[in-house]
């Protein structure tokens, strides 16, 4: 039997894409760059010259009308992707996201679902500064209806935008640069990885680590580490941080009595925080540490490489947390 | 007619309290819809904004359902989630209205790219103020619409005041449809408060999208007779003290009912007993439906959290 195929995260989504508008006429992808490679990496290779322009839609600078559009598609009817290759310049459309979309279905009273993927792309690092580098999940999971989904695995990645594509209710599919070249068994066939379930990434009794996205990498590398050394971290990868798998959270920090968060987003009033809270109500007496956050502090992103390094969380971040709370 | 009727059939329950939600009333603007309505299909797509009872029902939404949405009531065409400014019927092509200025312009735009790409002759058409102008959106939307050749109407109705904001403060160019040409998309200008003028402008308008002629902007001009929320008329010299009194009246002259039914008249199309009677038909209805809404029950506070699902 020859081997399972290997994808990179990149070529994962390019491959969901391209088997769901395949299979289903409506779906379309829509946003700024989708014909070039330097917006998009190599997650629309293709899609223009199979499905054409009609529905391979490039689009000019226009976020907000443009979203807006995508979002007046999915009230049609249609089922769009619409990605913002860098998601600061999503800041712009946050009215069709949160006015429009995310109440819909609820203002109408349950007449009409917006099925639209918002895919946001992460793209920091590279002294790119405050305005190049901003990872703002925690602010769209802040809002009612809107699913939110950070795959961190090129598996997780095609299931993801998969379930995205199916769901009919808004997705905000955020990614990060930073995973695009990782490489993973991805099957060829489509499948979905459920929206609002995690999974464990590595068993652990010594303490719980939750993660998302890049950080969930950190995480499991981390572990690894420390298992060395004989402390064993139960990692668990959100993959959606909304809704939140609150179950599997609190059996984990029920059996460990320890937690450790790890987001890509600012300390505070973030995921970080909502999973503390999350802990705090449901499994409180079990503790047996005082959780900790691992996350951006509080400063907007800076350019000069020396900021960067003490800015962005690092692996060795994770374990002193780890170390300071058993 | 059927919108005047009901329109004004709000005052009373609104002065009163009995109806809360904020209520945008079309009074005055009636021709633009029922004109524009009359020059589309069924499976044509609207959207509109704050002030929509008049597009709901010209597009040939149900009275019934939306006056038990106004009421807040389960039975309403949002099930009481969306009261006055959220009305929607997808089976007639009112796909939706809001009242945040300018933002279902983009959902219009985006409807017309659905028809785009799947080739089925509809039109989309945006219905939305003079105040919308301000909006960065409507700019986007008019080039993306241009670009693509879209299938859409921009509905601009001019009705001269921006909540308390005459026009003349708000912009130096005075003519919005002009906006349109720095995009190469057709404008008009469109006697507003004319049905028949209306109609007319409107068929072209839909021939040219049909025939995949690309966008057309078309600004009506016409007045509201109540003030921009609730029935208050924004008289000078009353509270909210906005519009000069001959100002209303000169608009009133022109009042769009009576400009039909006298051209009805005139052409004997239509006798004053006719006439009568298709009041006294209106009134019957309006009254049943205003007892549908009323005797509805509101959403159930354990129902609050139905239609989230994240």
């Amino acid at each position: 039997m020859s081997s399972p195929r290997k994808l990179s995260y990149s070529l994962a989504i390019n491959e969901a894409l391209c088997q769901m508008m395949e299979l289903d006429p409506d779906v379309f992808l829509i946003g700024q760059g989708v014909k070039s490679p330097w917006y998009v990496g190599n997650t629309a290779r293709g899609l223009l010259e199979r499905f054409g322009e009609s529905r391979v839609i490039d689009t000019p600078v226009s976020e907000n009308g443009i979203t807006g559009a995508a979002v007046g598609s999915a009230i049609a009817g249609m089922k769009p992707v619409l990605v913002h290759p860098r998601m600061d310049f999503m800041l712009y459309a946050m009215d069709p996201i949160i006015n429009e979309a995310a109440n819909w279905f609820y203002m109408n009273g349950g007449r009409t679902s917006v099925p639209i993927v918002f895919w946001g792309i992460i793209n920091r690092g590279g002294e790119q500064a405050a305005q190049h580098s901003q990872a703002l999940h925690a602010m769209f999971a802040h809002i009612p209806g809107l699913k939110v989904v950070m795959p961190s695995t090129p598996y997780d990645a095609k299931g993801l935008m998969v379930a995205a594509i199916r769901d009919d209710n808004p997705v905000v599919y955020i990614d990060d640069r930073w995973l695009y070249s990782f490489e993973d068994h991805v099957p060829e066939e489509i499948y979905e990885v459920p929206i609002g379930k995690a999974t464990m990434r590595s068993r652990g009794s010594d303490v719980t680590v939750v993660a998302s996205s890049y950080m969930a990498y950190l995480s499991e590398k981390a572990a690894s580490t420390m298992a060395e050394k004989g402390v064993y971290a139960e990692v668990i990868d959100l993959r959606t941080i909304k809704p939140l798998d609150q179950e599997l959270v609190l059996a984990s920090v029920k059996k460990t009595g320890r937690l450790v968060v790890a987001d890509g987003g600012w300390k505070s009033f973030g995921i970080a925080a909502e999973v503390e809270a999350l802990v705090s109500e449901g499994a409180f007496s079990c503790m047996k540490s005082s959780p900790v956050r691992v996350a951006l502090p509080d400063v907007p992103a800076p350019a000069s490489t020396s900021l960067e390094n003490a800015y962005y969380p690092t692996e060795n971040d994770i374990i002193n947390a780890v170390l300071h709370v058993i | 007619m059927r919108i005047r009727v009901f329109e004004e059939s709000l005052v009373g329950p609104i002065l009163s309290g009995e109806i809360r939600t904020p209520c945008h009333l079309y009074s005055g603007q009636e021709a633009v819809a029922v004109g524009f309505c009359a020059a589309l299909s069924r499976y044509d797509y609207i959207f509109g904004n704050h002030r929509s009872h008049g597009h709901f029902l010209a597009k040939g939404g149900s009275l019934k359902d939306m006056a038990a949405e106004i009421y807040c009531r389960e039975s309403g065409c949002s099930r009481g989630r969306g009261g006055s400014m959220h009305l929607t019927d997808p089976e007639v092509g009112m796909l939706g209205s809001a009242p945040i200025v300018a933002g279902t312009i983009s959902l219009a735009v985006g409807a017309a790219l659905a028809a785009l790409i799947r080739g089925d002759g509809r039109v989309a058409v945006s219905f939305f103020g003079e105040g919308a102008a301000g909006e960065g959106v409507l700019y986007e939307s008019l080039n993306f619409a241009a670009l693509k050749k879209l299938p859409i109407i921009f509905a601009c109705e001019n009705n001269l005041y921006a909540t308390h904001m005459p026009i003349r403060e708000c912009r130096v160019d005075q003519p919005i449809r002009k906006v349109a040409e720095a995009f190469g998309i057709s404008n008009y200008e469109v006697e507003g408060n004319d049905v028949l003028q209306v109609y007319d402008a409107c068929r072209n308008a839909v021939e040219n999208c049909r025939g995949r002629g690309g966008p057309v902007f078309l600004e009506f001009m016409t007045y509201r007779y109540r003030g921009h929320v609730g029935p208050d008329d924004n008289i000078q010299g009353l509270h909210t003290d906005i519009r000069p009194k001959e100002e209303l009246e000169q608009w009133l002259a022109k009042d769009p009912i009576k400009k039909l039914e006298s051209y009805l008249m005139e052409h004997r199309l239509m006798d004053e007993q006719e006439i009568q009677s298709i009041k006294e038909e209106v009134g019957k209805e309006i009254s049943d439906a205003v007892k549908y809404a009323k005797t509805s029950p509101r959403p159930k506070p354990e129902e609050l959290t139905n239609y989230v699902f994240a």
